[in-house]
C-alpha cells in the first residue's frame, strides 16, 4: 500500500526495522529540541518585543551553570544515538558465516550478478527469503554503489578492491537496487530489481530456464535486460551505433572497409564486440562471452532483425552512408 | 527601520571612501579593504546566480520522473557546476571576503587589513581561478560532481575537468590570503581599549574561520594538484589500473572539504551574533562561551572528514572513531544556538529585517544540524548516505544558514556600506518569501532522502515525483525570494534614503564612524572602554537606558 506522501519505504530486510527505530528515536530527540528551542524563541520574541524606541535590554549577561547544563545534557544524548548507532553498523559489517555469496561487478552502467551455482545476472537479483545474503562486490571502471532502501542497506563497489556487504530478506517481493554513488553519464540508469523468493521457488527458478516467448520479444527483453539499450539508443545519440535498420544492411568499419550485418555478424559482436568496430565509435562495448547463452543470442538477433525496418537516424546509425558504398 | 531618529534627518558625509577618488582604475588598484570587499561583492553575486541559474534548470528537470529538459550529460553538468560556483566561488568567500574584507579593520578601530596589497592580490587569484572554471564550464563543462571523485574525474570522465581542476586550485591561494591577513590585523592592529574579549563575536568567527582556511586549503590544492596531474600526465595516484588508491583521494579531499563546511558557517554563526544582540538591545548571553565554541567548532572540525566515508569500505574502528568525533563537534553548535536563544530573554525585541534573518537562521540551521546528527550516526548513514536526505541537510546549513546569514548581513551592514537605506517592508516580505520558499524546496528532499532516492539522478522512479513537484515549485518561490534583494539593494545604493552613521543603533566600532566611512575609516584612532553589545554604558547610543546601580562587569579586560 502506497500512501499519496510516503515517509517510510517498506521494511524487508534484518536492518530495516532497526535502523527505523532508531531514526525515529532520533527523530523525536531532535523533535524535541528543536520544538523547545522554536517554542522559546517565539515566546521571547514576543514577551520580550521592543515596546518603546529608545528601550533597552537588561543587563543579564550569562550563567555558567546554565552553560554546563546545555553542554552536558545533548552530550550525553549525542553518546547514547552514537552508541545504538555504532551497534547496527558493527552487526552490518561482521557477516555472519552461514551466507549465500553472490559475486557482484558494477561497470559503467550496469551491474552484472552471480549467483553461487553459476547462473549470472544483470541488473536483476533473484534470492530466497530468510537467508543470510552476502554480496561480494568490485568495480570493472569508477567508484559504484550497491543499495537497496528497502534494506536500508549499501556499501560503495571500489575499483582495485572487493567490499562485502550482508542482509537477511525478511519479505518476498520484488525491490528497487540503485546506484548511489554517482559514476558518470548513465549513474540514474544503473538500477534494477532485487526480487525476494520463497526458498522452493528460488531453486526452481536457479535451475530454470527462459520461458517460452517467442524470440523475438525475448530478444527485446534481453536487449534491455542486458542494458544494451544504455548504449545503443534508438535515436543514434548513443556511445554505441543505433541498431535501427542495421540486420542486413553495409556497415562501414573504422578501419574503413565494409561489412553486411549479417547473422553471423551480430553474433560476433555481441560475443567479441573489439573484433569489428564500426566506424566513428570508441572500442568500449564489453564481452557478452560467457553471459548470454546461444539461445539468447538468437534472441538478440532476432529482436534486431524485428527492428530492420525502423527508421534509421540521421546521425550515428551504424549503417553505412549510400556514398561509402558506392565507393567501394 | 529602525524607530530610533532623533534630530534632524541625517546627511551624507562629503567625502567617503566611495568618492574619494574616480575612474576604473582607481578601483582596480585599490588597496583599501572596502573597496576590494565591494570588488568581492559584483564577483561572488556573478557566481551566485550562474550556480543560481544552474539550480533552477536542476529542479525545472526534475518535475517528471524522465526529465522535462536535458539529456542526462547535461544534467550532470548542471549539478557539478551549481556546485563547483557555489562552494567555492560564492560560499566560502562569500561572507569572509565580502563582510569580513569590509567590516574587520572598523570593527577592531583599524585603518585597514595588515596587508592591504596582499588583500588586493588575493581578489586577483580568486579573479583568475574563476576565469579558469568559467572556461571549464563553456568549453565543454565538467561531470564529476564538485567532489571530483577518481578515477571518474582523472580517468573516464569526458569533461574539461582540467581548468576546472586548476580554477579551484588556483582560487584556493586567494583563501589562504584572505585567512592569513585576518589573522596578522586581528593580532596586530586592535585599537586602543580593544581586548580579546571585547572584541565582537563576528571577528571571533572570522578569526576561527582564518584558521581552518590557512591549515586546511594548502591540502585541498595538494589534492587538486595530484589529481590534474593524473588527469593530465596519467600519473598514477588515485587510478587502481596503475596501482593507485582511489580512497586516498577522498581521504585528503575531505581532510579539507568537511572543514570547508566551517569555512562557510562560522562565518555566518558571527553575523548572528551581532544582528541578535543588536536588535534585542542586549549584551549576548554567555559570550566567552560562543567565542570559545568557534574555536571548538575549528578544531574538533579538522577530525571528523572521514564520516563522509562511511560506506566506502573503510574499517569499521575508523568508522566509529569517526562518527564519535562528529557527535562531539554537534556540541558546540547546540551551544551557540542556546546562548542565542538566552540572549532574546529580557532583550527589547525589533523585528527589522536583519533580526528576521536572524530568526530564519536559527530555525533553518537548527533543522541542518539536528539533521546533521543522523547523518553522522552508522546505523543511519548506512541507509541515507548519498541520498537526497544529505542534500536536504547540507542545502539547510549553506543556505538555510550561510545565505541566510550573508544575507540578514547584507542588510543589516548596507546603510554602513552605501550610506542608504535599504527598503524595510519590501526586504521583510522578500526574507519571508525566502524562508517559504526554501522550506518547501528543501523539507521535501528529507523525505526523498529516506524513501531512497539516490543524489545526482537525472532521472528517477515514478514513487518520487509528488516531493520532486514540491521542490521544484519552491525553487521558483526562492528564485524570487534572491531576485528581490538583488534589485532592491542595487537601487538604494544609489537611490535609497540616507542613513546617518547608526541608523538601528548599534554598539560596534563600524557605527561609531559616518556612513559611508571615510578611506581611513577613523578620523581618530578610537580608544575602546565598553564590552561588545554594551548598551548600557553607550550614552552616545541616546537610548533610555534606566537608573541602575553601576554593575560594571570586568571580565572582558585582560
Amino acid at each position: 500500500m502506497q500512501s499519496p506522501l510516503p515517509f517510510f519505504p517498506e521494511q524487508a530486510s534484518n536492518f530495516a526495522g532497526n535502523v527505523d527505530n532508531l531514526f525515529l528515536f532520533v527523530l523525536l530527540t531532535c523533535l524535541f529540541f528543536a520544538v523547545m528551542v522554536t517554542l522559546l524563541v517565539i515566546y521571547a520574541a514576543f514577551k520580550y518585543r521592543r515596546n518603546k524606541p529608545g528601550e533597552v535590554g537588561s543587563l543579564m549577561e550569562g550563567n555558567t551553570l546554565l552553560e554546563i547544563a546545555w553542554t552536558a545534557i545533548p552530550l550525553i544524548l549525542a553518546l547514547g544515538i552514537f552508541a545504538w548507532g555504532a551497534i547496527i553498523y558493527v552487526n552490518y559489517r561482521t557477516a555472519p558465516s552461514d551466507t549465500l555469496d553472490i559475486y557482484v561487478i558494477g561497470k559503467q552502467w550496469m551491474w552484472k550478478l552471480q549467483q553461487p551455482n553459476g547462473r549470472k545476472e544483470i541488473n536483476e537479483l533473484h534470492i530466497p527469503v530468510n537467508r543470510n545474503i552476502k554480496l561480494i562486490m568490485g568495480s570493472e571502471d569508477v567508484i559504484h554503489d550497491f543499495y537497496v532502501p528497502a534494506f536500508r542497506v549499501k556499501m560503495d563497489v571500489v575499483p582495485g578492491r572487493y567490499n562485502t556487504m550482508w542482509f537477511r530478506p525478511t519479505k518476498t517481493g520484488k525491490y528497487h537496487f540503485f546506484c548511489s554513488q554517482y559514476c558518470g553519464t548513465n549513474h540514474a540508469l544503473m538500477g534494477g530489481w532485487v526480487t525476494v523468493m520463497d526458498p522452493a521457488e528460488y531453486a526452481t527458478w536457479l535451475s530454470g530456464e527462459v520461458g517460452d516467448v517467442n524470440p523475438a520479444s525475448a530478444g527485446e527483453k534481453l536487449f534491455t535486460q542486458l542494458a544494451c539499450v544504455t548504449c545503443h539508443l534508438a535515436n543514434g545519440t548513443g556511445r554505441g551505433p543505433s541498431l535501427n535498420g542495421v540486420y542486413g544492411a553495409k556497415v562501414l568499419l573504422a578501419d574503413g572497409s565494409l561489412v553486411t550485418a549479417d547473422d553471423a555478424y551480430i553474433r560476433e559482436s555481441i560475443l567479441q564486440p573489439k573484433a569489428k568496430i564500426v566506424a566513428g565509435y570508441q572500442p568500449v562495448m564489453p564481452t557478452f562471452q560467457g553471459l548470454v547463452t546461444e539461445e539468447q543470442v538468437l534472441n538478440l538477433t532476432a529482436y534486431i532483425r524485428s527492428i530492420q525496418s525502423q527508421p534509421v537516424p540521421a546521425k550515428g546509425a551504424g549503417v553505412a552512408p549510400a556514398a561509402a558504398v558506392g565507393k567501394k | 527601520m529602525s524607530t530610533h531618529a532623533k534630530g534632524p534627518a541625517p546627511q551624507m558625509p562629503e567625502k567617503h571612501y566611495l568618492n574619494s577618488t574616480y575612474g576604473i582604475f582607481s578601483w582596480l588598484f585599490t588597496t583599501d579593504h572596502k573597496r576590494i570587499a565591494l570588488l568581492y561583492l559584483a564577483s561572488v553575486t556573478f557566481f551566485f546566480f550562474i550556480g543560481g541559474f544552474f539550480a533552477m534548470m536542476i529542479r525545472l528537470h526534475l518535475l517528471t520522473p524522465s526529465g522535462l529538459l536535458l539529456s542526462a550529460d547535461t544534467y550532470n553538468r548542471m549539478f557539478t557546476m551549481h556546485g563547483v560556483a557555489m562552494i567555492f566561488f560564492f560560499l566560502i568567500p562569500s561572507i569572509p571576503a565580502v563582510l569580513g574584507n569590509f567590516l574587520i579593520p572598523l570593527m577592531i578601530g583599524a585603518k585597514d587589513l595588515a596587508f592591504p596589497k596582499i588583500n588586493l592580490l588575493s581578489w586577483y587569484i580568486y579573479v583568475v581561478g574563476g576565469a579558469f572554471t568559467l572556461y571549464s564550464m563553456v568549453s565543454g563543462g565538467l561531470d564529476t560532481g564538485w567532489t571530483f571523485y577518481t578515477p571518474l574525474s582523472t580517468v573516464y570522465s569526458n569533461s574539461a575537468v582540467a581548468p576546472a581542476v586548476i580554477g579551484v586550485f588556483i582560487t584556493g591561494f586567494s583563501s589562504i590570503l584572505t585567512g592569513l591577513n585576518f589573522l596578522v590585523t586581528v593580532h596586530t592592529m586592535r585599537a586602543p581599549g580593544m581586548t580579546w574579549f571585547r572584541l565582537p563575536l563576528f571577528v571571533w568567527a572570522h578569526y576561527a574561520t582564518s584558521v581552518v582556511m590557512i591549515l586546511g586549503t594548502p591540502v585541498v590544492a595538494i589534492t587538486l594538484a595530484l589529481a590534474g596531474m593524473e588527469r593530465l600526465f596519467g600519473l598514477g595516484f588515485f587510478n587502481p589500473a596503475m596501482g593507485g588508491d582511489p580512497i586516498l583521494f577522498q581521504h585528503l579531499f575531505w581532510f579539507y572539504s568537511h572543514p570547508a563546511v566551517y569555512i562557510m558557517i562560522l562565518p555566518a554563526m558571527g553575523v548572528i551574533s551581532e544582528l541578535i544582540p543588536t536588535f534585542a538591545r542586549k549584551k549576548l548571553f554567555g559570550y566567552h562561551f560562543v567565542a570559545a565554541a568557534s574555536l571548538a567548532i575549528a578544531v574538533i572540525g579538522f577530525l571528523v572528514w572521514t564520516h563522509h566515508m562511511f560506506l566506502t569500505g573503510q574499517s569499521t574502528y575508523a568508522a566509529l572513531v569517526f562518527s564519535f568525533l562528529t557527535f562531539l563537534v554537534a556540541i558546540p553548535s547546540a551551544v551557540k544556538t542556546f546562548n542565542w536563544t538566552a540572549t532574546l530573554f529580557g532583550g527589547s525585541i525589533s523585528f527589522d529585517t536583519p533580526m528576521l534573518y536572524a530568526f530564519g537562521f536559527l530555525g533553518l540551521f537548527l533543522i541542518g544540524g539536528l539533521t546533521g546528527l543522523f547523518l553522522g550516526c552508522l546505523g543511519i548513514d548506512m541507509h541515507v548516505h548519498d541520498t537526497y536526505f544529505v542534500v536536504a541537510h547540507f542545502h539547510y546549513i549553506m543556505v538555510g544558514g550561510a545565505v541566510m546569514g550573508y544575507l540578514g548581513g547584507l542588510h543589516f551592514w548596507w546603510p554602513k556600506i552605501t550610506g542608504r537605506m535599504y527598503p524595510e517592508w519590501l526586504a521583510r516580505i522578500a526574507a519571508l518569501i525566502l524562508f517559504i520558499g526554501f522550506n518547501l524546496t528543501f523539507f521535501p528532499q528529507f523525505l526523498l532522502g529516506y524513501l531512497g532516492m539516490p543524489r545526482r539522478y537525472h532521472v528517477y522512479p515514478p514513487e518520487f515525483q509528488v516531493y520532486n513537484v514540491m521542490s521544484t515549485a519552491g525553487a521558483s518561490i526562492l528564485a524570487i525570494g534572491y531576485l528581490l534583494p538583488m534589485i532592491y539593494l542595487t537601487w538604494t545604493a544609489f537611490y535609497g534614503k540616507v542613513a546617518g552613521g547608526n541608523p538601528w543603533p548599534a554598539t560596534g566600532l563600524e557605527w561609531t564612524t559616518p556612513s559611508p566611512p571615510p578611506t581611513e575609516n577613523f578620523e581618530v584612532t578610537p580608544v575602546v572602554t565598553w564590552e561588545a553589545y554594551d548598551f548600557h554604558n553607550r550614552p552616545d547610543l541616546g537610548l533610555d537606558v534606566p537608573e541602575h546601580p553601576a554593575v560594571a562587569p570586568n571580565h572582558g579586560g585582560d
